[in-house]
């Protein structure tokens, strides 16, 4: 997730910088498929963090349509993550009751009824 | 022999639980029946009315959608209501209870059923009212098991604090609330035990009906970010948490802010930050754990912890700043009147005058929940000793909710679900350990033969179940025969004995229930089932006597004046007068935001004296004026009553003029016979409550039944009004103003001018107003 960001700049300070180390654990344990879903979650905080730039610095004049778009982006941010936990092996112990295919069925769900709203509100 | 009773052993288990799940949906389908039944009292006993005063808008409102359509609704503008300013109703109301009865009304005209608007608006309370006992059932199945489930829909379906508001014709937005309110905490407890978003999402769309349909859904908003924050800081954060608070906050803020009335107030006011704030603080917990699970070096660990208390300190203070940059507004009068229950009669007296908003009574618990009440700690305390997640939303419901119930009436409203699913939980775990057949023996035969002992009886494959220590929440008694079976392997000598003491505990157990429902059903009909527009008394030969006055009167309005005839009452009557009588009004019960001065004028006009008075009125396009009037019959409602919120709200604006203080006498009581003050005897109130009100008694002493006090021989004189209308038994008198003097005298000396022929009858008058002057 975030970690992605700032791995950069913690490159340069200390080869042992505990952020390097985190970075590191992440590209060997983590699955091509959990890789793809922090994909989609970085590209979805980007654009949540463009839309919050442009309200704050330029405006906010259609304030439902900033709303709508920036709890699209947030809404579909916490599905995912949700349905990142989910399909990740190592809860499997906590999500007895959902597997990774009826996660994806409620994420798809979710995802609809967001997305419902999120076109009611663009006005 | 180690039962207490003998089993039968011959049973299978798919008999067993085929019988079980048969006997539940029929027990469900009686409590429901139970719960609709009980609540048609009113129309039964009345007729099929809709009841009180703000049902009155919410079906003239729903007449509207019926026959108009949503379009037609969403975009009415009631020119009628505030005279002259009128109301943006389609912004202005929570449109869910509208909706709902628009949408049934639709489906059966769909099967060409013509139901009218008006049966379906009378009997949607207690058509949900079954919804809810399913709902609770739903809810109580989460916290101990489908027994306790049966328990809580049977209390919930006819306990009276809830009836209260949900009987037939009370047609308000509690009336779908309580049953929404229940079926997303039920989905809430549900996403967070399986930590599926499907439930999450669930419910978010209910919170969002929840959020259309009434104005409590702040409840909700608080409660499950409360329950969230309470688990992380006992340290039981997982991804199920975040999963299911996630799904609900995102979804259900952004549905919440669709409903035109709540607008843009989940992102901006301060009762909606503490679910943004916890939603917040998930993340950083979430993504902490996420890269602790990557890592597991203590310096790394310490470098996290510091982050995110930075981030909650940094979130914190960025709230307050934005607070006091005016981005997001701060709390509401509402609000701190739950904190301080005196803050409301010191700055918003509009608020303290509504009767429900008082604090509650103590004996209004008891009368509400009868023995739920002693019931509910014990239910509370059982949630303490297993404390799985869902264990904790009901400990934090039922504080919060008591708090709340303690400081206002209404909000008993909100107690009481929480209430009977705890006292569920407790009387069926004194149920489950005496119908229990298990005796205390021996370690061994104990554990062999906890065997199911309901009424659907055991089966050999229960009792094996039954050994394992984490019970399944499929069976009846599992988790308490384990528990008892735990406890007798510790303490051998624990437990019951013999049928005697089973059969005495059970017995009383029994008759408690049994008292519990006479007690619900005596006071669902006689407490609240009165729908208050139309009254009954008793004769003397025990039959009923109808007392129709108000809509007598306001059919008079309706078939004798105008219909741009403004009609100037106290707010109470609002909603009324434009609902059966259909004519403008100048304030009604939506008391809104600006609303406060127009509540004031109405307030001015009623205690200041009638030459203050008249302009007023006049500036107003005041055709008529009503007001209810006990005094005959004892009816103790009525305006004198209620006059003195009238003073304090009147002098509220003009401090100057109106002084509650003028309204007593100097011993400082309340008074209105012969020593009452002069400023109450000259108030148009006190005028047109009792004009000609001596002449009835024939010249003996008129008496005052709701106040109990003699009237004067000779009663009030009007100069600015004419009666117009005076009801059967006096309750309703509409009054008419009259027009300017055409010869441009004032109305007093007119007035006096025009009685100089009978001076007979003028010259008491005047003599006796000299006389407290």
């Amino acid at each position: 997730m975030s970690s992605s960001n700032s791995s950069p700049s913690a490159q340069s300070t200390s080869p042992q910088s505990p952020i390097l180390s985190l970075w590191k654990a992440y590209t060997q344990n983590t699955s091509d498929r959990l890789k793809f879903i922090d994909t989609f979650l970085v590209f979805l905080m980007a654009s949540g963090v463009i839309q919050f730039l442009y309200c704050v610095l330029v405006t906010n004049f259609p304030f439902n349509a900033f709303l709508a778009g920036f709890a699209s982006t947030v809404g579909q941010f916490v599905l995912t993550a949700s349905l990142r936990s989910q399909v990740n092996p190592e809860n499997r112990s906590e999500f007895k009751e959902v597997s990774p295919e009826r996660a994806f069925a409620d994420f798809a769900i979710g995802s609809i009824v967001l997305h419902f709203f999120v076109f009611n509100f663009l006005g | 022999m180690s039962t207490a009773y003998p089993l039968p052993t011959n049973l299978s288990t798919t008999t067993v639980t085929n019988t079980a799940s048969l006997l539940r949906i029929v027990a469900l389908g009686l409590i429901s029946a139970a719960a609709i039944a009980s609540r048609l009292f009113a129309v039964i006993n009345f007729e099929s009315i809709i009841h009180e005063f703000d049902p009155w808008f919410n079906y003239r409102a729903t007449r509207v959608l019926a026959s108009q359509g949503f379009y037609e609704f969403w975009n009415w503008f009631d020119p009628t209501a505030w005279y002259p300013l009128g109301r943006v109703v389609g912004g202005t109301v929570y449109p869910g209870l509208m909706a709902t009865s628009g949408v049934i009304y639709n489906f059966l005209h769909a099967f060409h059923l013509p139901v009218d608007i008006r049966n379906i608006c009378v009997l949607l309370a207690p058509g949900f009212s079954a919804l809810t006992a399913w709902a609770t059932y739903m809810f109580t199945k989460e916290m101990k098991d489908e027994s306790a489930g049966l328990l809580a829909a049977a209390f919930i379906g006819i306990v009276p604090g809830y009836i209260s508001r949900s009987v037939a014709g009370s047609y308000d937005n509690e009336a779908i609330a309580i049953f929404l309110l229940m079926f997303t905490f039920y989905c809430w407890i549900k996403a967070l035990k399986t930590g599926s978003a499907l439930f999450g999402t669930l419910a978010a769309v209910f919170y969002f009906y929840m959020v259309a349909a009434w104005g409590g859904y702040a409840f909700i908003t608080n409660m499950i970010p409360v329950h969230a924050l309470t688990l992380m800081l006992m340290g039981r954060f997982s991804s199920r948490l975040y999963v299911a608070y996630c799904s609900w906050y995102a979804i259900g803020t952004l549905s919440s802010m669709q409903v035109p009335f709540v607008g843009f107030q989940p992102v901006r006011t301060s009762e909606h930050m503490g679910a943004l704030g916890v939603f917040g603080l998930l993340q950083i917990v979430a993504f902490a754990q996420l890269a602790r699970s990557h890592l597991s070096s203590k310096q790394f660990q310490n470098l996290l912890t510091v982050s995110v208390v930075a981030m909650g300190v940094v979130g914190t203070f960025g709230f307050i700043a934005l607070t006091y940059m005016g981005w997001i507004a701060p709390w509401t009068g509402r609000f701190y009147s739950l904190w301080d229950t005196g803050y409301a009669k010191k700055y918003i007296p509009i608020i303290a005058s509504v009767s429900e908003h008082q604090p509650t009574a103590w004996p209004s618990f008891f009368m509400d929940l009868q023995l739920l009440i002693f019931l509910f700690p014990a239910g509370v305390i059982l949630c303490f000793r297993e404390l799985r997640d869902e264990h904790v939303f009901v400990i934090i419901y039922s504080v919060v909710a008591s708090y709340f119930a303690g400081v206002m009436v209404r909000l008993m409203l909100t107690l009481t679900p929480v209430v009977c699913v705890s006292s569920a939980v407790a009387f069926s775990s004194l149920i489950d350990t005496y119908l229990d057949p298990t005796q205390p023996e021996g370690e061994e035969e104990s554990e062999a033969d906890s065997s199911n002992g309901t009424n659907t009886a055991a089966t050999p494959s229960k009792k094996e179940k039954a050994k394992k220590p984490a019970a399944s929440t499929s069976a009846l008694n599992d988790i308490v025969t384990a528990a008892t079976s735990q406890s007798s392997s510790k303490s051998k000598s624990k437990g019951i004995w013999g049928l005697d003491t089973r059969l005495i505990v059970i017995v009383n157990a029994i008759g408690m229930l049994s008292f519990f429902v006479f007690h619900c059903t005596w006071v669902t009909a006689n407490a609240y089932s009165s729908p208050s527009v139309v009254l009954a008394s008793t004769n003397p030969d025990g039959s009923q006597h109808i007392i129709d006055d108000f809509r007598e009167a306001y059919y008079w309005l309706r078939q004798n004046t105008p219909q741009d005839a403004v009609v100037m009452s106290w707010w109470d009557y609002g909603y009324q007068i434009a609902g059966m009588a259909d004519r403008p009004t100048l304030v009604d019960n939506n008391t809104w935001n600006n609303s406060k001065s127009h509540i004031a004028t109405v307030g001015k006009a009623m205690s200041s004296s009638e030459e203050v008075a008249y302009p007023i009125l006049r500036k107003h396009d005041v055709d008529y004026v009503l007001v209810i009037f006990g005094g005959l019959l004892g009816y103790s409602g009525d305006d004198i009553n209620k006059f003195l919120w009238m003073v304090r709200i009147a002098q509220g604006v003009w401090p100057d003029e109106i002084q509650e203080p003028n309204y007593f006498t100097p011993q400082g009581e309340y008074r209105v016979d012969d020593r009452a003050s002069s400023a109450m005897k000259n108030s148009l109130m006190y005028k047109m409550s009792y004009y000609r009100f001596a002449e009835l008694f024939g010249g003996n002493n008129a008496m005052d039944r709701v106040r109990q006090q003699t009237m004067p021989k000779v009663g009030p004189t009007l100069d600015y009004l004419d009666e117009a209308f005076t009801s059967e038994n006096w309750i309703v008198r509409i009054y008419q103003v009259r027009k300017e003097d055409l010869l441009g005298r004032d109305l007093k000396s007119a007035n006096a001018f025009a009685q100089g022929k009978k001076k007979k009858k003028s010259k008491p008058v005047s003599r006796r107003k000299a006389i407290p002057v």
